[in-house]
């Protein structure tokens, strides 16, 4: 086992004005998990768009050694030759093609040009099954989960002969049970002896499956650790990270809990798409002034739909049921009436719904409040600079200026953004869905603190999240959604991952 | 935790900013070097007063159409059916006024109703039936286009009477005369005292920004970039105001052109409406969920671009003095191009009003001097099309360096 497949010397790699690696060395053991960890930023993708010659060889300085040979990748074909296959955060996968035409595209089974689809279809039946996979080959990308994509993903590294196999974040969007399925069957080819490569935020999934962890920082190695020599706590990792021990993950915070704001009694609503299909039932809760109140629950369980039906009726259809706001009836049936009551909410994608990318920061802070800065429909510059620059210093949004594109900040910071820009429309309940989604463990604690300090302001934060230890270490109370329904709600105290489990587990046998 | 409070803004080079911002520059250097070029070819004839009189009259149409335009792209669609629009309001016009009699004062805002009209019938289906703007505006360039027909009957409609002619041939009257130092040489007072009054405007207002900014410690550009700009825009206006003034001064349609262009260039920079169509040309999702009615500013986009496309229409009938079935074919072709040549982004979000009349004056520089050296349509249209093609790609080219 000690047997080296991988070994990258003194690699550096400059963009214009950043050094993104800097002398960075890394040594794969064939047949093992290798995990690649750090902040966003510290290096972890670049270093494996080295490897895969996304970047050419000649555009970093550094060695790779293959197979005890040096290597030159200068596409990513001369790295999938060699049986190096990357997947990547996004999916690259066509969502109107199906699972077969997926794995064998760019590479398909055919003889002068024409398909062989009665083989394409039996080797894609044979993959399948390697990664545990009942679809039909002919599904199309589109009708299938994120968690069965990935699986397709795989097996299309798979389809390659594929014998050093890198995952980029494969389980960020993914729900428990397909983490832990995506999860066995990289232990599974570890007894084959496939050796991967696995970049991850979660570090309890790392401590799971990992023979050896390296840990970035700021473009650089610091270490690597071997779990099977000593035992490696999730905390000995984060200090690796941060580079100094992180005590508390979470702020402290006392809680100030004032009258009822929000109340949802009896939401029902109907999906979006598939019109007769009931997706939400019953849905009632209540949020308090100063208190943040966690949603948990499975990916599916209903969670941002029931989010997004309450602000302006954003998704579904059929909407039934009441709202108030300290006691009084509100109407919330479009965005801008919903804003006016209230509320706010932060998208889990902000990205595709929470930024204008192409905009800079003080454009996308002051949008939805737009005429508080204007009069007569003209926009005061001042004001508005002075707004965003507010916010910029008040949520240490790091930036060159607040007339930085948004697209160029980390994940962090754009999240910092999107909650200038509903704060600037002075809530009393934000809705935060997923709020430290993809952002590394620093903003993480900054994103928690900001959380705190608004409750200490008395508005009222509703917060989902599929990490369940932040909802336990951040929320005074937490409600469980299964399939559509609020199933429990459970107090601080009572509050433990069993007992959220237990709910959703219990909950699934009844309906 | 790692807290970097970084806060300092660090001063980009002279060299920085020029890349930072070379389209802008670049757009202004390329018209001036066309214009140089074709005022060479020609020997000359490019500046001489009677040109450049004709040279505003026959591309306002294209410059007023390009504001609705790039309001049109920035939101993330296209218009193909202006130039059928132009058809159409001309065919009515000239029914209303030669046929019926009726008097400029009532036709002019009757058409421009009916151009909003044709505008808001495209902006129903894309803004509320969601459908792709480029398939709704091809069927109103077929339907407008047969409607022309079926109205005019298949026959043109003219001559026009001369208070209609007014606003497409017509000049702002010299009330100034009597401050003319030179009767010999100045033909027009007015012409050179507004133009004087405009370039003298512009600079206390670039000078008044550049102070604004420094005391809210917003960058400016360099000093040398904005005075070299200021100085070329600046001669170039004087030296047109001039050769204007040495024969029948401002055309009317000068000054619609230019209060609309003003106009414009208000609203995208500085208006609330203006933001909230930039930022949903860049992201519709997002901005529609910061409470922004998203399909509204699309409808009134198109509305927007129906009345720009029925002024110009008008403008066009009666500087032709006759409607016809096939007037302003292929204008949208010209009046998009120029958009893009000026830097406007096909994905949306992004393009600028004085890019998109720039691109209107390179696009039209070229057809007048291609047309004065005796260059062929056929040839012209592959000239005018490669050039499209250099400007775009070279849009593409400095992002693609940009991020390295």
């Amino acid at each position: 086992m000690d047997n080296i497949i991988l070994e990258m010397r003194g690699i550096t790699k400059t963009f214009p004005g950043v050094k993104a690696l800097d002398n960075v060395s890394f040594k794969v053991r064939e047949g093992e998990i290798h995990a690649l960890v750090g902040e966003n930023g510290a290096g972890k993708s670049t270093l494996m768009k080295v490897l895969s010659g996304v970047y050419p060889a000649g555009t970093y300085e550094g060695e790779i050694y293959y197979d005890g040979e040096a290597r030159r990748f200068s596409t990513i074909a001369d790295s999938e030759h060699l049986g190096i296959i990357i997947i990547h955060q996004e999916l690259a996968l066509v969502p109107l093609l199906s699972i077969a035409e997926n794995i064998f595209l760019g590479n398909e089974i055919a003889s002068n040009g024409v398909i062989h689809w009665p083989q394409t279809f039996a080797r894609t039946q044979e993959l399948l099954k390697k990664v545990g996979l009942s679809e039909s080959p002919a599904t199309l990308i589109t009708d299938i989960g994120v968690g069965k994509q990935q699986l397709v993903e795989i097996a299309k590294a798979l389809s390659k002969e594929v014998r050093l196999l890198i995952l980029d974040e494969p389980t960020a969007s993914l729900n428990e049970n397909d983490s832990d399925a995506l999860l066995r069957l990289l232990m599974e080819f570890r007894t084959q002896g496939m050796t991967s490569i696995i970049i991850s935020h979660k570090l309890n999934e790392i401590k799971k499956v990992a023979d050896q962890i390296t840990i970035l920082r700021d473009g650089g190695t610091v270490e690597t650790l071997d779990c099977h020599k000593e035992d490696i706590s999730e905390d000995r990792i984060i200090k690796g990270m941060v580079g100094r021990a992180m005590e508390d993950r979470y702020p402290p915070r006392e809680p100030k809990i004032g009258d009822t704001l929000l109340e949802v009694k009896n939401w029902n609503v109907f999906h979006q798409h598939h019109r007769d299909r009931q997706f939400l039932h019953d849905v009632s809760f209540k949020v308090r002034a100063g208190e943040v109140v966690g949603i948990a629950g499975l990916m599916g369980a209903g969670r941002t739909e029931t989010a997004m039906s309450i602000f302006g009726k954003s998704w579904g259809h059929k909407i039934t049921g009441e709202v108030t706001m300290r006691g009084q009836r509100v109407d919330v049936s479009t965005i801008p009436k919903a804003i006016k009551a209230g509320l706010a909410y932060v998208t889990e994608d902000r990205k595709q719904l929470g930024l204008v990318l192409i905009n800079n920061i003080m454009h996308n802070t002051t949008l939805a409040n737009l005429h508080s800065v204007a009069s007569n429909g003209v926009i005061d510059e001042r004001k508005e600079r002075k707004v965003a620059s507010d916010y910029r210093s008040k949520l240490r949004i790091r930036s060159h200026s607040i007339y930085q594109e948004t697209v160029n900040l980390s994940g962090g910071n754009q999240q910092k953004v999107v909650l200038s820009k509903w704060l600037f429309t002075n809530p009393e309940v934000l809705i935060l869905d997923e709020p430290t989604r993809g952002i590394d463990i620093g903003a993480k604690y900054e994103i928690y603190t900001i959380i705190n300090q608004l409750a200490a302001e008395g508005k009222g934060i509703l917060m989902i999240s599929s990490e369940m230890p932040e909802l336990l270490g951040t929320c005074d109370r937490i409600y469980v959604m299964n399939e559509g329904r609020i199933v429990a709600e459970l107090s601080k105290e009572e509050a433990s991952q069993e007992s959220i489990m237990r709910a959703i587990m219990r909950s699934g046998e009844k309906h | 935790m790692v807290v970097d409070t970084s806060t300092h803004t660090t001063k980009p080079s002279i060299g920085d900013y020029l890349r930072n911002n070379i389209r802008e520059y670049g757009l202004l250097v390329a018209l001036v070097i066309i214009m140089l070029f074709f005022q060479f070819v020609t020997n000359g004839v490019l500046f001489r007063p009677v040109n450049i009189t004709n040279l505003v009259l026959q591309n306002s149409f294209i410059v007023i159409m390009a504001l609705g335009m790039l309001l049109i792209i920035v939101a993330g669609h296209i218009d193909l059916s202006v130039g059928s629009i132009v058809a159409f309001v001309g065919a009515i016009s000239a029914i209303m006024l030669v046929k019926w009699g009726l008097p400029a004062f009532v036709v002019v805002p009757a058409c421009l109703v009916v151009g909003a009209i044709m505008g808001a019938a495209q902006g129903y289906w894309v803004a509320y039936q969601k459908i792709p703007s480029f398939i709704v505006t091809l069927a109103g360039m077929l339907v407008f286009r047969g409607m022309t027909y079926v109205v005019l009957g298949g026959r043109p409609i003219g001559p026009f009477p001369k208070d209609f002619q007014i606003l497409s041939t017509g000049f702002v009257p010299d009330f100034l005369y009597f401050l003319n130092p030179s009767p010999e040489v100045i033909k027009n007072m007015v012409a050179l005292v507004a133009v004087l009054a405009l370039v003298g405007y512009a600079i206390y207002a670039g000078l008044r920004d550049r102070r604004i900014n420094e005391q809210h410690g917003t960058e400016n550009e360099p000093f040398i970039f904005f005075a070299v700009q200021m100085a070329v825009i600046g001669l170039v206006a004087l030296f047109i105001g001039f050769q204007l003034s040495t024969y029948r001064g401002l055309p009317n349609v000068l000054i619609v052109m230019g209060v609309l262009i003003a106009a414009y260039t208000f609203v995208t920079t500085r208006s609330t409406i203006g933001r909230r169509v930039y930022a949903m040309g860049g992201n519709e999702k997002a901005t529609k969920l910061s409470g922004i009615n998203t399909e509204r500013l699309t409808f009134y986009a198109f509305v927007n671009m129906g009345v720009l496309a029925a002024l110009a229409g008008m403008i066009i009938t009666a500087r032709l003095n006759s409607a016809t079935p096939k007037a302003g074919v292929g204008f949208e072709l010209d009046v998009i191009a120029a958009c893009f040549i000026g830097g406007a982004s096909a994905s949306g979000g992004v393009g600028k009003i004085t890019g998109a009349v720039i691109g209107a004056f390179i696009m039209g520089v070229m057809n007048n001097g291609m047309s004065i050296m005796g260059i062929g349509i056929d040839y012209q249209q592959l000239i005018k099309g490669l050039v499209l093609l250099a400007a775009v790609f070279f849009d593409v080219y400095n992002k693609n360096k940009g991020k390295g």
